[in-house]
């Protein structure tokens, strides 16, 4: 299920704008990758590349290559709308659709792709919910608003909502940062139980979070001011954070920076 | 809690608190008095922008309140009845502005709503900046040019009678302006991360659109078709020009003129006559419920696109 990446040489560009460049790295199907580093460094253009997320605003595109199982997701017979629905992803601010219910919700993604079959959408929302671990809280109201549940819940639901139509990979974009400690740990226990399933990667600011939740850190950085962000190290999270190779890593983990 | 209690009560008595240099607390008098001002200039306002509503709605209620009051004014047309004499009722006039509206919004809506659709959705470089131009144009337009140039393309230029049908025509050039604007409006207000949460399922944009902006938006689009039917439903202009008053029913849109509420408060207004006069107040006041029944509609259509909490 889980589906293995490849980045190599990615060049990221918004117009004549270069935002990041020669990014390369695998992340390993079944576990967790965090992308760590100081504001607008790239991380979240880099993360938005690997569904093509990035094409959503104008003038987004890309040079180099990006491939999930040796299948070239920029190739030029891929659809973007396929790569989306291989590659799940999960935004900084928990977004559920205002008119759904908390089924529909769930349900929106095989929804609007034509399922109709009732009992089917019923099983998935279900596991799901359960998934997301979040079935407890909402079985007896599932059709109440999604946007009546707490932060913490919503970021659940948007979950929930990812992993109903079976993506090989789960992005995730900041998902704790609008939310409250209890809430986070919550997110991070899933992040957990999901690694059986699916290949995360996941961008955070919070550092004790990445050291938690990832089997692998990559460090972004910007040269300088209005250069191009970069990889600067990628490697085991227990590498990282103990006995890092750069300079600039170990400077930005310490606190001495950013 | 009990340490804290313990603090409290050992502390010595505090001095009477009095306002001294560094005080926070207090409430600088100027501060106050603009507030106070403020105040009083926005209750002044909001009393002076009801004045004209309530003295309209009392007006045309005491006025017209009791000739609708009557079966014969909501079954009867004004066939065979002349100035001089009362009775009669105003169907062929409701029917008549009804349908109008009804036409006018099935060729407005779609189009208008589409347009907005397009330039906050698709909408990039010239193309779309010629298309909000346009529209700001056409916003602009006094209406009773639009009654003219519909007049000089249907009759003069094409030779047709004039039938309710060109009227519709001219009413659809005011109401498309209103339409995108206020489905325009409405599109902006919903935010991006919804259109990137469908994106992220792999659900394609135009379903996208279909399926998750436009029923965020729908119940401030319904208010904005509705606030732009009431402005066409009340439009005299261009009907005085296309569709003058007959007191007969008519209501076929493609043969002969058409009445309407407008046009009938024109018509009766320039007779002079109390009966005529009573009649003016009558219909005014229908046309004020007619518009007032579609709001209360709009309230429900638009509570119905929810999900009930």
């Amino acid at each position: 299920m889980a589906k293995r990446i490849d980045v190599k040489d990615l060049d990221i560009y918004y117009g004549d704008f270069k935002a990041v460049e020669g990014v390369s790295l695998t992340v390993e199907p079944r576990s967790v990758t965090a992308f760590i580093g100081p504001s607008g460094c790239g991380k979240s253009t880099v993360l938005r590349t690997l569904n093509r997320m990035h094409e959503v605003i104008p003038g987004g595109r890309v040079e180099g290559k990006v491939a999930l199982d040796d299948q070239d997701l920029y190739a030029s017979s891929m659809d973007p709308v396929a790569v989306r629905r291989t590659v799940g992803m999960v935004f900084q601010r928990p977004n559920p659709f205002p008119t759904m219910s908390i089924r529909d919700n769930v349900a929106a993604g095989l929804r609007l792709n034509g399922v109709k079959n009732k009992k089917q959408l019923d099983e998935v929302v279900e596991r799901s919910l359960k998934g997301a671990n979040l079935w407890n809280e909402v079985k007896d109201r599932l059709d109440k608003p999604g946007a009546g549940l707490s932060g913490g819940q919503q970021q659940r639901l948007c979950i929930a909502r990812a992993i109903a139509v079976e993506p090989q990979v789960l992005l995730m974009d900041e998902p704790c940062s609008a939310l409250d400690p209890i809430s986070t740990l919550a997110i991070e226990d899933l992040i957990n139980d999901l690694k059986s399933q699916y290949t995360i990667v996941i961008v955070t600011h919070n550092m004790q979070q990445a050291a938690r939740v990832s089997d692998q850190t990559a460090f972004f950085n910007l040269k300088a001011t209005g250069q191009p962000g970069r990889l600067v190290e990628v490697d085991d999270t227990q590498r990282i954070f103990s006995n890092p190779s750069e300079k600039a890593t170990e400077d930005y983990i310490s606190g001495r920076f950013g | 809690m009990s340490t804290l209690s313990t603090v409290d009560e050992s502390a010595p008595p505090t001095t009477p608190a009095t306002p001294v240099g560094d005080d926070f607390g207090g409430r600088s008098g100027g501060r106050a008095f603009r507030d106070q001002l403020a105040r009083v200039v926005m209750w002044t306002a909001f009393v002076v922008a009801l004045i004209p509503l309530v003295w309209i709605l009392g007006a045309t209620i005491v006025k017209g309140g009791q000739i609708i009051a009557s079966v014969d004014w909501w079954s009867l047309s004004q066939s065979g009845i002349t100035a001089r004499r009362e009775g009669g009722g105003a169907v062929h006039a409701i029917q008549g502005t009804l349908i109008q509206a009804a036409v006018t919004a099935l060729i407005s809506v779609p189009i208008g709503v589409l347009t907005a659709v397009y330039l906050v959705e698709y909408g990039r470089g010239r193309l779309a900046k010629v298309v909000s131009f346009m529209v700001d144009i056409l916003t602009g337009i006094p209406s009773i040019v639009a009654g003219l140039f519909i007049y000089a393309l249907w009759v003069t230029t094409l030779g047709f009678q004039r039938i309710g049908f060109a009227v519709c025509l001219a009413l659809t050039m005011l109401m498309i302006p209103t339409v995108v604007r206020s489905t325009e409006e409405m599109l902006k207000l919903v935010p991006n991360e919804l259109r990137e949460a469908s994106y992220a399922l792999g659900v394609p944009k135009w379903k996208t659109i279909m399926k998750i902006v436009i029923p965020t938006s729908f119940s401030g689009i319904v208010t904005g078709v509705l606030l732009g039917l009431a402005r066409v439903m009340g439009e005299t202009a261009p009907l005085i020009i296309l569709g003058p008053y007959t007191a007969v029913i008519a209501t076929n849109l493609f043969d002969g003129l058409m009445p309407t509420l407008p046009t009938m408060i024109y018509q009766n207004y320039s007779e002079n006559l109390q009966p005529a006069i009573d009649r003016t107040w009558g219909a005014a006041l229908t046309l004020i419920l007619i518009i007032f029944v579609l709001n209360i509609a709009g309230r429900f259509i638009g509570r119905f696109s929810k999900v009930k909490s």
